[in-house]
């Protein structure tokens, strides 16, 4: 039982830290205006072109097949040196990977990677949130192709993305759950609608709804067979609750780390309530931390997905909360002149306990799969 | 970097875990079974569980880290376990760091009064004082400051205190008792600062089996307890208790071992701070489990006879050993030069 580092980890370490201090850009921690994205773009391309990003996944499509540990080290040198987390899109990977053909895999999985391709997930609708298995976005045959007519919401990077993992209906004689097949499907296509979404800090660059009318998408773009989407579905919305995954453990890291100078600096300017909110920033943070090191040791034995995916998820939506907490108790609202960027943070927080699945479709997964209560 | 429990930890849990669920208590009326506890006692002695922080074979290093004895720690937790431990292992550990030799009889240590430090004497004499932990303790260490640290004493045992934790004895010294010296050298401020590392690791470690053990408690308990013609456990609104104890859980475990393996591993002031990160944590988590377990059980909950209140009793006693949520959050807090230490 070891929470330290092997040489070969302390060398990636080091050799990051370095590369650090002439590559951070000055980023904030999390979304709060429209510039943040496309600065994120660049990230990607610089984190993976000097080997930091996608460490963990296979050589074949882009990365270097290391232990997932590495990505635990690298989060945490990126939140130390305050430079942004790396990109959170390793659901979308893992899905293509468990479910795609091998065509599929070669095709998209290296753009995906290297941050050359931006994609989105095309899965809720305005009536498919939570139940997710009523999607009524339809695929029909129609020669070498599939023809999509439907309506996504909730679609991140939608109006940026040049591809979309879509979920469509291909068999409604079927019971729900076993006629939704995935696709990769082209966004720069008449049949595709885009329209931004503003969310509750005013950014309208990450959230988006989509209308597809008649957009196309040949039959060899399927990630997998036939009625196989809801499965890839599973697996995508797994990865998509696992911090590891997501490289929130930075995020977290570098606005703790901005709170904490704050008070620093001003030691004066913060009353007790404000700087117990701040320790509890601290503490869940490094908590998380801590349960990503013990979440990517286990698989070093073989990685598998269970319901420990919604512990995992509900952990870290309390630490993405109670960090927001402590932005707006200790950066303010930005009233009389102050900046509003900690109050975006904490606006940004809310949408944690709702996206990748919510908090109470998290419980009840805990309760049943993990605790093995009866189902009513 | 990997975390899992090496083969010969996960044996030590396992054979810890099984003579708890073999002789511990399995309800309130368990605890006054004399018999049971004294074979508790003998099995526990015969294992050598407390004297993991005596000095070993080299002459320095304990013989087991920090790891090992937290798992005991949470494994007698979990079963609710009326042996001494952390007592008896905290002052193994003042005895290996200051140089005196190893304890012959069971010994444990004593706090000030509201169990957040070790008791220290003033002017030659102890003000009053807890010893906890102190089933079968034939005295407990006590503080002496002097200008290079703190030496070792002895007080002996005084009389038995109202039971807080029904599975963990303590009493209570006489006010001003002079304690008797100890052939021991000085411990200094960072042996004092790794020691207390150690008591908020072992500490936390045992409120992680506490929860464990009330979650199971209760979940066995929705499972079988019917309402409305269903199992109570069945309805969204116990559900979804249930699970943020478990995840609550699951958290404090993560910070909890990170905690144990800092003991030995870390710095004494970034192993402080492991510990503390661990304790605010695990302290809040342990209070909020214990009461949603008593909320489970309903009006069985707030009986004598189940056993959900001896639960959150050993929880109030570990979370208040060393200091619980507000002076973990000032060790955080001083860690990242905010505030005074």
């Amino acid at each position: 039982m070891d929470f330290g580092d092997s040489p070969a980890e302390r060398a990636v370490r080091l050799r990051l830290r370095a590369w650090l201090e002439e590559h951070n850009p000055g980023l904030p921690a999390s979304s709060t205006d429209d510039d943040y994205w496309a600065g994120m773009a660049q990230w990607h391309r610089d984190l993976y072109d000097a080997g930091f990003f996608g460490m963990s996944w296979p050589t074949e499509i882009g990365g270097q097949g290391m232990a997932s540990v590495y990505e635990a080290v690298v989060d945490q040198e990126l939140a130390s040196a305050g430079a942004p987390p790396r990109p959170s899109l390793g659901y979308l990977v893992w899905g293509i990977l468990e479910h795609g053909s091998d065509e599929v895999k070669t095709r998209f999985l290296p753009g995906i990677v290297n941050g050359r391709d931006r994609w989105c997930q095309g899965f809720s609708e305005p009536d498919a949130g939570s139940d997710l298995a009523s999607l009524r976005t339809r695929a029909d045959r129609d020669g070498d192709d599939y023809v999509i007519t439907g309506h996504k919401v909730w679609t991140s990077y939608s109006d940026e993305a040049q591809w979309c993992l879509l979920l469509a209906r291909t068999d409604r004689e079927v019971p729900r759950h076993k006629g939704i097949s995935a696709f990769a499907l082209a966004m720069d296509q008449p049949g595709v609608q885009r329209r931004p979404l503003r969310m509750i800090n005013g950014i309208t660059k990450e959230f988006g709804e989509v209308v597809f009318d008649g957009a196309r998408v040949p039959a060899a773009n399927m990630v997998g067979a036939p009625g196989e989407g809801w499965a890839l579905a599973m697996t995508v919305v797994s990865h998509e609750r696992e911090p590891g995954e997501l490289g929130y453990v930075a995020r977290y890291g570098k606005l703790v780390k901005e709170l904490v100078a704050r008070v620093r600096k001003e030691p004066g300017a913060f009353g007790p309530e404000q700087v117990r909110q701040l320790a509890w920033a601290l503490v869940e943070a490094e908590m998380l931390r801590l349960h990503v090191c013990r979440r990517l040791s286990d698989r070093l034995g073989g990685i598998s997905h269970g319901p420990e995916g919604s512990v995992d998820k509900l952990l870290m939506t309390s630490t993405e909360q109670t960090v927001g907490h402590a932005a707006l108790a200790i950066g303010g609202t930005g009233l009389g002149g102050g900046d509003d960027t900690w109050l975006k943070a904490y606006l940004y927080s809310r949408a944690q306990s709702v996206m990748g699945g919510t908090s109470q479709i998290q419980r009840n997964l805990v309760a049943r799969r993990i605790l093995g209560l009866p189902v009513a | 970097m990997d975390v899992r429990l090496s083969p010969e930890q996960q044996a030590l849990r396992d054979a810890v875990a099984g003579a708890v669920d073999r002789l511990g208590p399995r309800s309130v009326g368990d605890l006054d079974d004399a018999a049971r506890a004294e074979r508790l006692e003998a099995a526990s002695s015969a294992a050598g569980w407390r004297e993991l922080r005596a000095v070993g074979s080299d002459g320095a290093a304990p013989l087991a880290s920090g790891v090992e004895a937290a798992l005991v720690a949470e494994e007698l937790g979990r079963g609710l376990a009326d042996v001494a431990f952390i007592g008896p292992t905290l002052a193994a550990e003042l005895r290996r760091l200051s140089g005196a030799p190893p304890a012959e009889d069971v010994e444990t240590v004593a706090f000030v009064p509201d169990l957040s430090a070790p008791a220290r004497a003033v002017g030659g004499v102890v003000p009053a004082a807890v010893a906890v932990d102190a089933r079968g303790a034939r005295r407990a260490l006590v503080l002496v400051p002097s200008a290079e640290g703190d030496d070792l004493a002895a007080l002996a045992p005084g009389r038995a205190e109202p039971p807080l934790d029904l599975t963990r004895a303590a009493w209570a010294s006489e006010r001003a008792s002079s304690p008797e010296p100890m052939a021991a050298g000085v411990l200094g401020g960072e042996a004092m600062t790794r020691w207390t590392a150690l008591g908020l690791a072992l500490t936390c470690a045992d409120l992680v089996g506490v929860m464990q053990g009330a979650l199971s408690l209760a979940c066995v308990y929705a499972a079988e307890r019917r309402q409305y013609d269903a199992p109570i456990g069945s309805f969204q609104a116990v559900q979804h208790l249930l699970a943020d104890a478990f995840v609550a859980t699951e958290g404090s475990r993560s910070a909890a071992l990170h905690a144990a393996w800092a003991v030995d591993s870390l710095g004494a002031p970034d192993a402080l701070a492991a510990g503390a990160v661990a304790k605010a944590y695990t302290a809040r988590a342990a209070r909020d489990v214990c009461e949603a377990v008593i909320q489970v059980h309903g009006g069985i909950g707030n009986t004598w006879d189940c056993l959900a209140h001896v639960y959150l009793r050993r929880a109030l006693l570990s979370s208040d050993l060393f200091g619980g949520v507000g002076p973990s959050l000032g060790r955080v807090l001083v860690h990242h030069g905010i505030g005074e230490g």
